[in-house]
Parts: C-alpha cells; structure tokens; sequence
C-alpha cells in the first residue's frame, strides 16, 4: 500500500500524473508537463511537495545538546560543530567501507536537531541512527511536512506568504527562521534560490493553495529530477550506494577529517590517500538520444570505462545530458555511450551542467 | 481520447487504414504516460519490417518507450516533422503527430489489432 502525503487531494484536483516512488505515490507531473515545469523553476517560481523525505528529530536525552553534536559527528561525514542555530548543512551518512547509507541535511535548532533523509531510506536511516545512539532520542517526525518553493521569484513569494518584516531578504543559504510553528530555510535541490518550508501537516494544504494562488507552477517529480541533474546534485541509488563514497562523487568538501573519527573515517582517508577509483563527470552526446542510467560509456576499446548513472533531456540545455561515474585513471575528454547496441559520440564537460547566473 | 476509426496495438500504437496503406503512431494514452516527448528515433523509408519489429524509440524527458511495427510491410513515408518538432506528437497525438507510413504486406494482421473500444477495456483492466 502506497502512502499519500497530505497533499494527495490536491495533485488530484491539479490533474497531476501519480506515480510510485519510494513507498509513495507522488506527482510526477501536472499538465504543464516537466519541460514547462522545470523553465518555470529557471524562470520564475515553482512548488514542490516534498513531503515524501524523510524527517528525523535528534535530541539529546539529557539537555545537554554537545551529546547530540557529537553523536552526528560520529554518524556522519561533515563537521556538524560548525553549526549555528538555525543554519543546516549537507552531510553524508557512510558505512565503515565508506560506502553510502544517505545522504542528508543536518538542521540545528536550539536544543535538537532535525535530519532530512531520503524517502527511499527513511526507514534504514532510522534503524542505523538507533543502531549507533546512546543517550540519544531519535525521533521519526510524522506531524510535519515539506513544501519546496523555488526559482528566482521564490523571495516575492515567501515574502507575500509571511509578510516582509522577518528578513527573508537578507536569509543566508543554508541558514532558516522560525516563523510560527514553521521553518523556513534557504535552501533546495534545484540549483536556483529558493526555500523550503517545514510545515505541521494540519498547516500544509493551505500554504500549498496560498502559493498556487500566486501563480506559482505546481512542479512534480519529474521536473524535481532534471533540475538537480542539470545542478549536478547526486541522487540517492543513482550516484549514490553503498559501494559508493562521497568522495567518488566530489563530495570531499563535506568530508572533514580534521574533525576527528566518524564511522568511515578509515576507509575514506585511505581512500583519499590512494586516489579515488572513479569519478563523477558530466556527458553530453552529439545525437539526440538520452543517455539513460545503465548505459556504458567507452573510449574506443571494447571495454566499458564507466557507466551513467542519470541521464534526461535538459530543458535548459535544449539537449540530452547524463551524470555517469567514469574510472579515475580515464581523462579523455571524447568517449562514446552506447544507446541501444550503437556507439554514440559524446563529451565529458565540466559540471554543474548548469550555474544559476 | 480514442478515435473509433483507428484501430490499437496492445503496445500503444495506433493505426489509421486507407487501402492497404497503414499510418502509425502513438495513442493519446501513451503520449500523456511518456510526458513531453523530446526525440523520436524514426524508423528508415524503405525498410522492410515484421508485425511486432522495433521500428524505432520514442524518448520523453522522463523515459524511452520502444515503437513496434503494429503491422508487416514497407516503411513508405516518416513524419520528418517529427526530428525537429518532437513535441507535436503530445499536441496532435492523432495528426501531426503521426509517425509513419506502412505498406502492408500481409492486410490480414489487421484483424489482430484492437477496436477503439476493446484498447480502451485493455486500458481499464
């Protein structure tokens, strides 16, 4: 049995196409389709209903919120000491191999922390964190929702949403306010500004029909996927396993040994002294085919130097793209893909395919 | 959504009679599934194919769906238009959107295709 968020109603009313994912049924799309959906994200406003991620309370069981610092640091990649209250940082969950077990965002509030999962381990990161806690109260949040609004107009948005006196003008990337009994963070997963809203359920359908209100493009799955692959953001089971590291993926910047050991720690310092054994890279292909997940990448022999792990059509671009992992002793910059038993000419190029200007 | 004069493939395609010429294409039902198509591999004028041959691919943002030859025979025509505006199979599934042109060289697999009616239970069950 699929779950629904509580915005199900409402994809249905807005003609929404549903689809399965992660244990859940999700828009994909509405009748605007990705491509509109996902230029309206580049262009002007759109709103996600993410309420399908995980959300995870970390508190100490004592008052004292060092315990639960520390118990993150252990758990996780980046160096969570870092953390002012109300700012959130991207870390990642490894096993001793190194291996990936999430990816997640890690909030501070005053006295816990809020962890953001991946639906599609949700349930695992929760059996992990219990797994590895002492003296912690890990939380799995069922009252509360997410609501992603983003593109350039996003900051009208909010600001017509909650009233312009917050500030929300002058909110950091990866920093957040509390407004009522919601959070609203500068942040998202689509390589433009934006902000995501953490909402209690009972809440959430009448923020999600304020902003429609406004104009703002309803944005489904779909469009959720070539925005942070043209942004050149690693999804869970695509880039991301675990046999695979965040330093495979370029990730490094989120990993901080300096910090002292965390569960991978050994692994990934070896791993970094050696060299990794594959990299991420950016594809593009000189015919219209779409590089689709699974197809191999070669540089004129016959065996494969890589494979993608995420291709579509991007809108941006006006042409197919593809995020594959290539071996790290490979530094051709002209590779082939091969689409359906053919050989297609392509390119390594540099990512982010796209930068918000 | 189902034009009654058009007959149905199980895999989508739907096919328009006019003597022993069979236009082919994609039905409104696989063309919202898909989403918004962005490249369409087209089969090759002159080529000859089996009922059920891959004759080409339909790719959409999200996905790539394979187009089978619903019918035996020689490929006469393709919808050219079809290269540069991909798109006009969502707008005009029935029409524009047409993708190609089949000569049959055996009339009577027609009779294994579907009615409007019949793809559409197929589609409710």
């Amino acid at each position: 049995m699929l779950k629904k968020t509580a915005l199900y109603k409402n994809h249905i009313d807005l003609k929404a196409k549903m689809v399965p994912f992660a244990g859940w049924e999700m828009p994909v799309f509405y009748p605007a389709g990705i491509i509109a959906e996902h230029k309206a994200v580049r262009s002007s406003c759109g709103v996600f209903d993410v309420g399908h991620m995980g959300l995870i309370n970390i508190k100490p069981q004592t008052s004292n919120i060092k315990k639960a610092e520390e118990f993150l640091n252990k758990i996780g990649t980046n160096d969570v000491s870092k953390l002012i209250d109300f700012s959130c940082q991207y870390s990642v969950l490894c096993n001793e191999q190194g291996g990936v077990v999430d990816d997640v965002l890690i909030y501070k509030l005053i006295d816990h922390y809020i962890v953001v999962v991946n639906a599609s381990n949700t349930d695992k990161v929760l059996a992990w964190l219990s797994s590895h806690a002492q003296d912690i109260e890990i939380e799995h949040l069922l009252d509360m929702s997410i609501l992603a609004v983003q593109g350039p107009r996003s900051l009208d948005v909010i600001e017509e949403l909650f009233g312009e006196e917050f500030g929300f003008n002058v909110l950091k990337r990866n920093n957040f306010l509390q407004v009522g009994n919601i959070l609203v963070s500068r942040t998202g997963y689509t390589g433009e500004d934006g902000f995501e809203l953490f909402i209690p359920l009972e809440e959430i359908e009448i923020i999600w029909d304020k902003v429609v209100e406004m104009k703002v493009q309803p944005c489904g799955l779909g469009a959720r996927d070539t925005l942070r692959m043209e942004a050149a953001y690693p999804l869970y089971g695509h880039e991301y396993d675990e046999k695979t590291t965040p330093l495979d993926a370029g990730y490094s910047w989120a990993v901080k040994f300096g910090k002292g050991e965390f569960i991978g720690s050994k692994a990934l310092s070896k791993e970094k002294e050696a060299g990794p054994k594959k990299r991420l890279v950016g594809v593009v292909l000189s015919e219209k085919n779409v590089p689709r997940e699974g197809f191999k990448l070669f540089n004129g022999g016959a065996e494969p130097i890589g494979e993608i792990t995420s291709g579509t059509f991007s809108p941006t671009l006006e042409k197919p793209i593809g995020l594959a992992y290539i071996n790290n002793s490979c530094h051709e910059k002209n590779i082939s893909v091969e689409v359906r038993g053919r050989r297609v000419a392509g390119e390594i190029v540099t990512l982010p395919f796209y930068k918000h200007s | 959504m189902f034009p009654e004069e058009l007959k149905y493939s199980k895999e989508h395609e739907w096919v328009k009679l006019e003597g022993n010429v069979a236009t082919i294409g994609i039905s409104s039902y696989a063309q919202e599934e898909l989403g918004d198509v962005v490249f369409v591999e087209l089969p090759k004028a002159g080529q000859e194919y089996k009922a059920n041959d891959e004759i080409g691919v339909v790719e959409s943002v999200k996905t790539v769906s394979t187009l089978y030859c619903p019918v035996s025979g020689k490929v006469t025509a393709i919808n050219d238009e079809l290269s540069t505006q991909s798109a006009l199979i969502n707008q005009d599934p029935y029409g524009k959107g047409w993708i190609a042109k089949v000569e049959m060289s055996n009339p009577a697999e027609v009779e294994s295709l579907l009615s409007a009616k019949d793809y559409q239970s197929q589609l409710a069950g």
